[in-house]
């Protein structure tokens, strides 16, 4: 049997040298890529081969392992196993992606919005149904992450990764540690708290403290959760997204709130900080891929599709992001340090604790817009007048100089 | 007395502002060095950001496209331009203020409204090439970007040309005529020569410019990512240590070329003067 394997192994490092690729086959049913990822054998990887199909991939920035700092490189090694090649590019949220696609300025074969945005483009038909037969893997997703509200019987998506949000905060700068969405309305973290710059994020916290549901259904409901947001505005130091890795780290503030996978990140950096899962529970966000409708080659997205899931590939982006699994298979292979983090794997009596988004009506989304800009905008009217008065100082300055140069030329004509 | 608090404001001017200028990028240099991957903590000398910059691939060819799109349309947009303000240089004064007017209108344009506008009009053609057959449907991409690329650079050009042009003195070209050349002889022989400093000033702009835009592209791009796309899309999660490793070589590169070409400027610019 050893020699078999061996003699394979020549032949295919003879045939790898004269420019064919022939991929060894494993032990059990698998196709060795690299030396870093193995894929089950019963799929028909090559049938695209030699068809110059290229795929354009949409994802969050930062959100596959991409060959940096040691990782493994994924997309390669799918164009190399599959002869398709991949046009990766990468958004920063989900309305800038929805925005690109709706525009009809793109076409995207497989995408990756977030739950709510996912019922958004289903009632919006921006998505093809997912051919299940074409993505065995999705059998390894857990059936908790599955036939969510968002999409009943994932017709339209495959989980792909998936995280929690929660409390972080630095050990060294508090006395009393926060357990409790409810503590970030403690005073005496004053001037320390870092808040979602992100109005479903920033209003699933309040929600949580009132016991509401975080997919409001009336206006009124909303109103109620943002006057509770604009009550807690004096004690936030301020509204961020990404900064928070750096106001955390540094020591900028105190308490902050964030997603599970980043919070890994930040901890990894600077020990001092730790992490809560509120009492009240907490949103759970599954991140998804989808094939939009102006999907050029479906059956080479739905291939793409079942590649992420594979084992090898969910372990590699695992490690890479630091973002939680929604596979009990990808994540027996994750190594012991992921693989019992408690802020990646919640308890399983946290993870009841969870919610997920899901599309609001355009009613309660516009109000929420609009109570949302108006919180934060409270209160800053003297910005503005600042804001006009350097805008007036600068005007000033400007007409002051042209009133020289003409001086000047003046007194140079006469000379 | 007077005259050395003078030179102590002056000092203190000249350090603030070019503290306020160059500090964020003297502070983004020293972090490309930093072992962790953040920004607040400083955890120990490594190299391997300028390592790992040269494996990542998606990088590396945003990059690449961001210098190819630089490149084609900085030359596009430069013959463009500068044959654009030779025509408005011999135009009469009215026709004259005109174009040069409606020439500034993209200038003072906020970007976005560009950006959208040229977006809406390449849609639109999309939905009516598909309707005709000798049309390419799908032009979103690498055409769509170096068309708004040249776009919004033509007018820089043309104001950059402009001045040069009306300080030369048309008799040398009239010159140049009488002398025996042709219209075409003269203008490369003569007007080019006197015009090129513009020219190459222009093209430099309009590769920085393409490098560095944002707006524009974002709506402009289809599927394909420049590099501040990237860079802009990394901000939800972290903007990876190998931009600033990136950055680093790129400001390294940019600076030295200013000091050599600068140096030899001024080594001529010596010759000349010894000479006279």
């Amino acid at each position: 049997m050893k020699r078999t394997t061996l003699f394979c192994a020549g032949i295919s490092l003879a045939l790898v040298l004269n420019g064919l690729t022939v991929f060894a086959a494993d032990d059990n049913d698998m196709i060795r890529v690299n030396e870093d990822i193995c894929v089950s054998a019963d799929y028909d990887w090559t049938r695209f081969q030699g068809h110059g199909v290229s795929l354009n991939v949409y994802n969050w920035g930062e959100y596959i392992s991409n060959g940096s700092d040691d990782s493994v490189d994924v997309i390669s090694a799918f164009e190399e196993l599959t002869g398709i090649s991949v046009n990766y590019t990468t958004f920063d949220s989900n309305e800038t992606m929805y925005a690109k696609i709706k525009s009809g300025a793109a076409d995207y074969d497989v995408i990756v919005p977030s739950d709510y945005m996912v019922a958004k483009m289903i009632n919006e038909e921006m998505l093809l149904p997912i051919n299940h037969d074409n993505v065995p893997n999705m059998a390894r997703m857990d059936d908790q992450y599955m036939n969510q509200d968002f999409d009943p019987g994932n017709k339209y998506s495959v989980p792909y990764m998936i995280c929690t949000t929660g409390i972080i905060y630095n050990t060294s700068m508090v006395s009393t540690a926060p357990t409790s969405w409810a503590d970030l309305w403690n005073s005496e973290y004053a001037g320390n708290i870092l808040m979602f710059n992100n109005s479903r994020d920033a209003y699933a916290i309040a929600a949580f403290k009132l016991g509401f549901s975080i997919n409001p259904d009336s206006v009124d409901e909303v109103s109620i959760v943002i006057e509770e947001l604009k009550a807690q505005k004096p004690l936030v130091q301020a509204y961020v997204m990404d900064e928070i890795f750096d106001k955390i780290e540094g020591g900028e503030a105190a308490v902050g709130v964030y997603y599970s996978g980043d919070a890994i990140t930040m901890i990894d950096d600077n020990p001092d900080l730790a992490w809560v899962f509120p009492e009240e529970g907490s949103v759970l966000s599954i991140d998804n891929m989808c094939i939009p409708t102006a999907c050029r080659n479906q059956e080479a997205a739905e291939m793409f599709i079942n590649y992420m899931c594979e084992i090898d590939v969910g372990v590699a982006n695992c490690e890479y992001i630091g973002y939680t699994t929604p596979s009990t298979e990808i994540w027996e292979c994750l190594d012991d340090e992921m693989k019992y983090n408690e802020i990646a794997y919640p308890s399983e009596e946290e993870l009841a604790k969870t919610q997920v988004f899901t599309n609001l009506s355009n009613e309660v989304n516009d109000e929420l817009d609009t109570k949302w800009s108006e919180m934060k905008s409270y209160n800053e009217g003297g910005n503005a007048y600042t804001m006009l008065f350097l805008l007036m100082a600068g005007v000033t300055l400007a007409c002051f100089n042209i009133w020289r140069k003409i001086r000047k030329k003046m007194r140079s004509t006469y000379q | 007395m007077k005259t050395r608090h003078l030179r102590i404001l002056q000092r203190t001017y000249v350090i603030l502002f070019f503290g306020f200028m160059y500090l964020p990028i003297a502070y983004m240099m020293i972090f490309s060095f930093n072992e962790s991957k953040g920004y607040a903590l400083f955890t120990g000398v490594t190299l391997k950001w300028y390592k790992s910059l040269f494996s990542n691939s998606s990088i590396l060819s945003a990059l690449v496209l961001s210098l190819e799109l630089a490149l084609i349309s900085a030359i596009i947009a430069t013959v463009l331009g500068t044959s654009a303000a030779i025509g408005i240089n011999s135009m009469k004064t009215k026709p004259r203020l005109l174009i040069t007017n409606i020439t500034y209108i993209p200038v003072v344009n906020p970007e976005i409204i560009t950006g959208i506008s040229l977006m809406l009009m390449f849609v639109a053609y999309q939905t009516i090439a598909v309707k005709v057959d000798f049309l390419p449907n799908t032009i979103m991409g690498f055409p769509t970007l170096l068309i708004a690329h040249i776009a919004f650079n033509v007018p820089y050009v043309i104001f950059n040309v402009l001045p040069k042009l009306r300080q030369m003195d048309i008799r040398l070209y009239e010159a140049a005529l009488d002398l025996g050349c042709n219209p075409h002889q003269a203008f490369f022989k003569v007007v080019l020569p006197e015009i090129m400093p513009a020219v190459l000033s222009s093209f430099l702009i309009c590769l920085t410019y393409s490098i560095d835009d944002f707006m524009i592209s974002y709506f402009n791009c289809g599927t394909l990512e420049t590099l501040p796309l990237q860079i802009y899309s990394m901000t939800r999660r972290k903007v990876s240590p190998e931009i600033y490793a990136l950055s680093t070589i790129m400001f390294i590169v940019i600076l030295s070329i200013i000091m050599i070409s600068n140096s030899l400027e001024s080594r001529n610019y010596k010759k000349n003067q010894t000479k006279n």
